[in-house]
């Protein structure tokens, strides 16, 4: 540590005011007060209040959240792996090292090139690099599935900052979630490469026989008339990893998915940390999963096709609604901001993500597409908020 | 739609290529751009630019009817009726959108097939009908034909920026020439380019620059 200070302080006189590379300042301090407190902070005297959160801590909260749905999928990338290539016994260390070949580029890739990309905004517009970028850069890799081409990621990591993010205005200007903007823009411009059976890892290795990629929503929308999605689910997989899809697996998250999204378990563990540390709105993530077991519900009384027959609690568990409910949604600057319009907001995202899933076949995941949407019309519902706030202020006024 | 009130270019006799009537074909391809600055055109600017080969006949199509209706226009301006005038510019625009649809039709078939409807939608063009009223109206045939021209030049000049990009990253080609191929790369191509998502971010990132290097800001 030391010696890192006195490095940093031997070069510091060359980027401030007057030195050789002043153009570049904010990129050195960047660095400096990511390794080290910031030097403006208060000292003890005085009576301001005091607190340690700042963007910073926030962000490296949501970090800390995000960290067991990353151990988590590291494991089951290699987990599934090791099933679909028959060799259901393999040791826990030969899982997790695959998991780490598969996962650790791609997040290396998406903070390389977003950080890369921020660096470059922040010195051309001459403002302190912001910390926004620390969890979309750990968002992106937890949505991509295992096998996604590295240069795909950094394209879509670069497309997603500058056109979601940086076009807007930087950190906490952007109207979308520039982590599900990076995936949005992989889904349509290269679809065959994040849908249909890329879900499992396979490598250079023969699939087992009987082997399947399909995820729980494409055996859901695929249920012909007459059968139960529910039993299809239970029994898919015979032969090479059976009971995959039984509700309690679904729920604690050894499946096929994105890397971070399948564990709805280790979702709740994230959501956990964000409510109790006041990072996370709780009735974003309540709303969600409310709204989408309500719709649910709703499809289940109307019936007609397996796929609206599914039980409502299925919808909780499969697909990335858990994910998307916790890390996605809750995104402080792409959210509603008034309180009751965080319910709306919630409620909408829940309803819209069951109906996309069950009623597109284009879309077999719906959560992407419904909170981008209800990103763009978050604006819209707080300005209903306010504006019948100040209706009944102005009732109840006595002038 | 712009409807703005006709500005009066000139008064006294001055000729064709005088350093004012030059502006009308200059500032329509940079501060006075149809699409960048003035929002006009957009939806055609984004249906017909997945090739470049298309975008080119359709900047031509609509420089010659844009450029023809103003000359026409602008002759029968202190003759039209003021409370009939748009119905007048629709026959004159319709009929010039008529002949350019035969001619397409006639000597390049295929690509009047990609077009489409939106040959026959130049009839709607906020851009030629927004030239008439805010133009040809208020000025003399020779600065109008000017500044049908510029304009349909502007046009022309964002619909081929949008048709290189979306071609060359959609298909990775140019006018049809598969220019990776041709060097020896494979390349996988994007398909937002080709929807039209992709080319509403050209269009952004195209007036991003442009407003960059020209300063150019809105006023309220």
């Amino acid at each position: 540590m030391k010696f890192l200070r006195n490095q940093l302080d031997k070069v510091k006189h060359s980027f401030e005011k007057g030195g050789k590379l002043e153009k570049y300042y904010y990129a050195f301090e960047a660095i400096d007060t990511f390794l080290f407190a910031p030097n403006t902070t208060n000292d003890s005297k005085g009576s301001q209040i005091r607190d340690a959160v700042d963007l910073k801590r926030l962000m490296m909260t949501v970090i800390i959240a995000m960290v067991p749905c990353l151990l988590f999928g590291i494991y089951n990338v290699g987990h599934q792996h090791f099933l679909a290539i028959g060799q259901p016994g393999a040791a826990l260390g030969e899982k997790i090292g695959i998991g780490l070949w598969q996962v650790l580029p791609i997040v290396v890739v998406s903070y390389g090139v977003g950080l890369g990309i921020e660096f470059v905004f922040s010195i051309l517009r001459k403002h302190p690099v912001n910390e926004g970028f620390l969890v979309t850069g750990m968002l992106i890799p937890l949505v991509m599935p295992p096998d996604i081409p590295l240069w795909q990621v950094g394209v879509a990591t670069a497309f997603a900052v500058v056109i979601g993010k940086e076009a807007f205005g930087g950190t906490g200007m952007n109207v979308v979630n520039v982590a599900l903007t990076a995936r949005a823009f992989l889904y349509f411009a290269y679809p065959t490469d994040i849908s249909g059976g890329v879900w499992t890892y396979l490598g250079d290795s023969q699939a087992v026989a009987g082997y399947s990629g399909a995820t729980p929503l494409a055996v859901a929308a695929e249920a012909v008339k007459g059968q139960q999605v529910v039993a299809a689910l239970n029994t898919f997989g015979s032969g090479w990893n059976e009971g995959v899809f039984t509700l309690q697996n679904l729920f604690i998250g050894l499946r096929p998915g994105s890397i971070g999204e399948t564990s709805t378990l280790m979702c709740l563990v994230g959501a956990f940390i964000l409510i109790v540390t006041g990072t996370g709105s709780w009735k974003i993530i309540v709303s969600v999963f409310g709204g989408a077991y309500a719709m649910a519900l709703l499809l289940n009384l109307i019936g007609g096709s397996p796929f609206m027959e599914l039980p409502a609690h299925y919808h909780l568990v499969i697909g990335g609604l858990a994910f998307g409910a916790v890390f996605m949604a809750t995104d402080p600057v792409t959210a509603a901001q008034t309180e009751s319009g965080k319910w709306v907001y919630g409620i909408l995202i829940g309803v819209l993500t069951v109906l996309i899933r069950v009623f597109n076949p284009a879309y077999p995941e719906g959560i992407m597409l419904a909170i981008l949407l209800m990103n763009v019309f978050a604006p819209l519902i707080d300005y209903f908020v306010v504006s019948a706030n100040k209706k009944r202020r102005i009732q109840r006024a006595t002038i | 739609m712009s409807v703005a009130v006709a500005e009066v270019v000139e008064k006294k006799s001055e000729p064709l290529f005088s350093k004012k009537n030059r502006k009308l074909i200059s500032n329509p391809l940079d501060i006075d751009n149809p699409i960048t600055v003035q929002v006009l055109g957009i939806c055609s600017a984004l249906a017909v630019t997945t090739q470049m080969k298309p975008a080119l006949v359709m900047a031509i199509a609509l420089t010659v009817v844009t450029a023809s209706s103003n000359v026409i226009i602008s002759f029968m301006r202190n003759t039209i009726p003021s409370r009939i005038r748009i119905i007048v510019q629709l026959a004159v625009v319709a009929t010039w959108v008529i002949l350019v649809d035969q001619l397409l039709k006639a000597y390049v078939y295929d690509v009047w097939k990609q077009l489409s409807v939106f040959v026959g939608l130049i009839i709607t063009n906020c851009i030629v009908m927004g030239r008439l009223e805010a133009f040809a109206m208020g000025n003399k045939p020779g600065p109008s034909l000017l500044d049908g021209i510029g304009n349909g030049m502007g046009y022309g000049l964002i619909l081929l920026i949008v048709g290189f990009f979306r071609e060359l990253l959609g298909g990775g080609a140019i006018f049809g020439f598969k220019v990776f191929e041709a060097m020896g790369l494979h390349y996988k191509g994007n398909g937002l380019m080709l929807l039209p998502a992709g080319a509403c971010v050209i269009v952004g990132l195209v007036i991003w620059v442009q407003r960059s290097i020209n300063g150019h800001r809105e006023t309220h």
